[in-house]
């Protein structure tokens, strides 16, 4: 049982074969050159960023990889100016991402155990409303979150506008959207016999999931939780509608 | 201990746990204080009027109540935190989006009714007038070197008092300093710091009549030569919801939020209030040829749009990780990750870099291309080249997140049946198509279709490409999907239409819904799915 917790061991592997046979030789070198292929085409347009912030010029336009004049001036301007803190947007997003996609985990998780291990009446439907709810096109629905928190924020100051509390609150309305799907795919993974020998010892559900459950998905919790950093770390039309100080700038929207 | 001698009844109707009395205790405690703190909320949200979200706040109470409270709803108690949320974050956006889409809030509509009509009500300049026959005071204005006026007012019953804009009126002049002696009409000859103005003067000072003397809601004004009281200009009858200018005695009623004479339809009140227009946005958007002329192009591109981009991307990420997927790859964990580089650049700066690297003049690879066969493609300006640029953006932009997904899912597909499979003798591209795909796709399926759904309204990437173009009509282009289109439709021309962009969300959204299920159907995935386990 332990094995969905490793890596499972490659399929391509014949535990006969050495390592360094012919063939194996044949298909490490093929994958070896796949992969030279893969990170050319998935880094040189990185290379391109990078190579931009050196050059002076400020237009990408023109360029070879390597500036021919390369200098510090973006960098410098972009950590000395007293109008643009830099750091201080860097600090806010890293903040606001990082809680966000710890809670996020936390609550999709709890709804993920138990579309897994529950059966229910309204399973079926609340599965498939969490799925459908969110294809809702939601460029427009900015107005009325504008809207919303600025009703909250009269009421409750620390979750209003310009607050990071919330914009998290905002992110998270979304925490039960695919994540949930997901991780109950990866939930269903793990053997139901664990939480039965649990159950027979006296544990609680929620000691289950805690205990035995959550140590064993601990890859999926991590895509989640890359999946939401990422994509709050580089949302930008939330916090540039919602967030007006820059003292409480994201760096998106800064 | 039920549990042991029906351990699947516990799975299938499961309840919590027998509860400690110290659980139950805090169990209880903490649903008195999430409900004080929801009664407390509420009122507040009365108190502003915000009814609909305090329904919504009333009924994530309640289900917190119902959840915690009763055996039977136990499973929900794991959802309630999650639940909650999206019903205040998601939901209630979404309500109040269909609900503008039945009305004509937007530029020139912005105000509630009532908030249009207490503008008008309210004592300030345009809001007031003289009426005809009001009776004149005998008056006095004095005028100081920076501009301020004064006026001595001495009523019918000759009791005299001073006004000057902003201030109450003060008897007698009590508190102005300076007052001289009377003349023989009762005004004082002169006041210090100011100057008494005489008739000529007073006829050619024209900004003395646009003065209020008074504060608003007791003022004077100067009309002509008589100094009278100022009254409210409109009176509001909220039985007809009809605004009546007393000045002049038109009557206007509230037709579509605006303010139109009975008599005249062309003259209407300053301003407007949104209002109900049933279907009216959504008739507009089939009938105007405005609007539905590029309407099936557009679609027709949108649906293309978000299939290739889902199909382009699962294809690259699942290839990745399958290369990745082995052993056999030395300092895999490294490699993994600079994969996934791309996706740690957010796509608003990733879409401008290849804007740059695609620009056809200058853009290494529009430079390289042309160096190698003579030919570079018109990334931007060609209607079917914008539309591969899209794509190949999307593509690069989309594969480390399929790539992550999938080797996710990959890890979770047990090695037996690979090694059933060896021993049957199937070949690597056989184990491929009979075992992996078929097995990825029951937990990949709807991350694809949540991914086609998500790139069917991939609004960010659209407009930062090219905008939408090459244009095909002034407001359409030919990279356009629905969701640009709606975005130029309704703000771009400078005003914005609110009423008519939530229309045809709701008309796009209800699109999505449906190729979402048919999907899903079609797929056959949430069948497993939901009956997985």
């Amino acid at each position: 049982m332990s094995e969905i917790t490793k890596a499972v061991a490659s399929p391509n592997v014949d535990q006969k074969e050495g390592y360094w046979s012919a063939r194996v030789t044949r298909e490490r070198t093929l994958r070896l050159v796949i992969i030279a292929f893969a990170l050319v085409y998935a880094l040189f347009p990185v290379l391109f960023i990078m190579s931009s912030s050196f050059n002076p010029s400020g237009s990408i336009l023109g360029q070879g990889i390597i500036p021919r004049n390369a200098s510090l001036v973006h960098y410098n301007a972009l950590l000395n100016s007293p109008n643009n803190p830099f750091p201080l947007w860097v600090w806010n997003s890293v903040k606001i991402s990082t809680i966000t996609a710890v809670l996020a985990v936390l609550i999709s998780s709890l709804s993920a155990y138990a579309f897994s291990r529950f059966r229910f009446k309204g399973r079926r439907t609340l599965l498939l409303t969490v799925f459908l709810i969110q294809v809702f096109p939601s460029t427009l629905a900015i107005v009325a979150i504008y809207l919303l928190l600025q009703t909250i924020g009269e009421i409750i100051p620390p979750f209003g506008l310009n607050t990071h509390a919330g914009l998290i609150l905002v992110y998270l309305g979304g925490a039960l959207g695919i994540n949930t799907w997901l991780m109950k795919g990866f939930f269903d993974t793990v053997p139901r016999e664990l939480d039965e020998s649990a159950m027979m010892d006296g544990a609680t559900n929620f000691q289950i999931f805690w205990v035995i459950i959550f140590p064993l998905v601990r890859p999926i919790l991590a895509v989640v939780a890359i999946l939401t950093f990422v994509g709050t770390y580089g949302d930008f039309i939330l916090p540039l509608v919602l967030i007006n100080e820059p003292q409480e700038y994201t760096l998106a929207g800064g | 201990m039920a549990a042991i001698s029906q351990p699947q009844k516990n799975v299938l109707y499961p309840s919590s746990t027998p509860a400690s009395p110290v659980g139950l205790i805090l169990r209880l405690v903490g649903i008195a204080i999430l409900d004080a703190f929801a009664i407390w909320f509420v009122s507040q949200l009365i108190a502003d009027q915000a009814w609909f979200l305090a329904f919504l706040v009333v009924i994530v109470t309640i289900g917190f109540n119902a959840f915690f409270l009763s055996e039977r709803l136990y499973p929900f108690r794991w959802f309630s935190p999650g639940l909650a949320l999206m019903i205040l974050m998601v939901v209630y956006p979404m309500v109040y989006t269909i609900y503008v889409a039945f009305t004509n809030y937007g530029t020139g509509h912005l105000r509630t009714q009532e908030q249009l009509v207490q503008s008008f009500l309210e004592p300030r300049g345009s809001n007031l007038y003289i009426p005809e026959g009001a009776t004149p005071y005998e008056f006095a204005a004095y005028r100081s070197e920076d501009g301020r006026y004064l006026l001595w007012l001495i009523d019918e019953q000759g009791n005299a008092f001073a006004a000057a804009p902003g201030e109450p009126l003060k008897a007698n002049g009590e508190g102005i300093e300076g007052i001289g002696p009377l003349d023989e009409d009762g005004f004082p000859e002169t006041i210090q710091g100011f100057e008494r103005l005489n008739r000529i003067q007073l006829a050619s000072d024209d900004t003395i009549n646009t003065q209020i003397f008074g504060t608003a809601e007791d003022s004077i004004g100067i009309s002509g030569r008589n100094a009278a009281r100022f009254e409210l200009r409109y009176s509001y009858d909220a039985a007809s919801n009809t605004i009546t200018d007393l000045s002049t005695g038109t009557t206007y009623t509230g037709i579509e939020g605006i303010y139109t004479s009975t008599t005249d339809p062309n003259d209407t009140l300053p301003g407007g209030y949104y209002v109900g227009v049933g279907l009216g946005n959504f008739i507009d958007l089939f009938t105007s040829p405005a609007i539905s002329g590029p309407l099936i192009i557009i679609f027709v591109w949108t649906v293309m749009h978000a299939l290739f981009a889902v199909l382009l991307t699962f294809a690259l990420g699942l290839s990745f990780a399958l290369v990745f997927n082995s052993d056999l790859v030395p300092g895999k964990k490294i490699l993994r990750s600079a994969m996934l580089i791309p996706y740690a650049i957010p796509a608003f700066i990733s879409v401008l870099i290849w804007r740059g690297l695609l620009s056809e003049q200058l853009g290494p690879i529009s430079v390289t291309v042309r160096d190698w066969f003579g030919w570079s493609p018109p990334w931007f300006t060609d209607a079917f080249w914008a539309r591969i640029g899209v794509l190949l953006v999307q593509m690069w932009l989309g594969f480390p997140y399929m790539m992550l997904v999938c080797m996710g899912a990959l890890q979770s597909i047990p090695s037996e049946i690979y090694e059933a499979s060896n021993v049957d003798g199937a070949n690597a591209w056989q184990r491929f198509w009979s075992l992996t795909l078929p097995l990825l796709l029951v937990s990949v399926g709807p991350i694809l279709i949540s991914s086609f759904a998500f790139n069917f309204n991939n609004f960010g990437v659209i407009r930062l490409y090219n905008q939408g173009g090459p244009a095909i009509t002034p407001t359409a282009g030919w990279t356009d999907i629905l969701i640009s289109y709606t975005y130029r439709l309704a703000f771009a021309a400078g005003t914005t239409d609110y009423g008519l962009a939530s229309a045809i969300t709701i008309v796009i959204f209800f699109i999505v819904l449906v190729i979402t299920v048919i999907n899903f159907r079609f797929t056959g995935a949430w069948e497993e799915v939901s009956q997985n386990v």
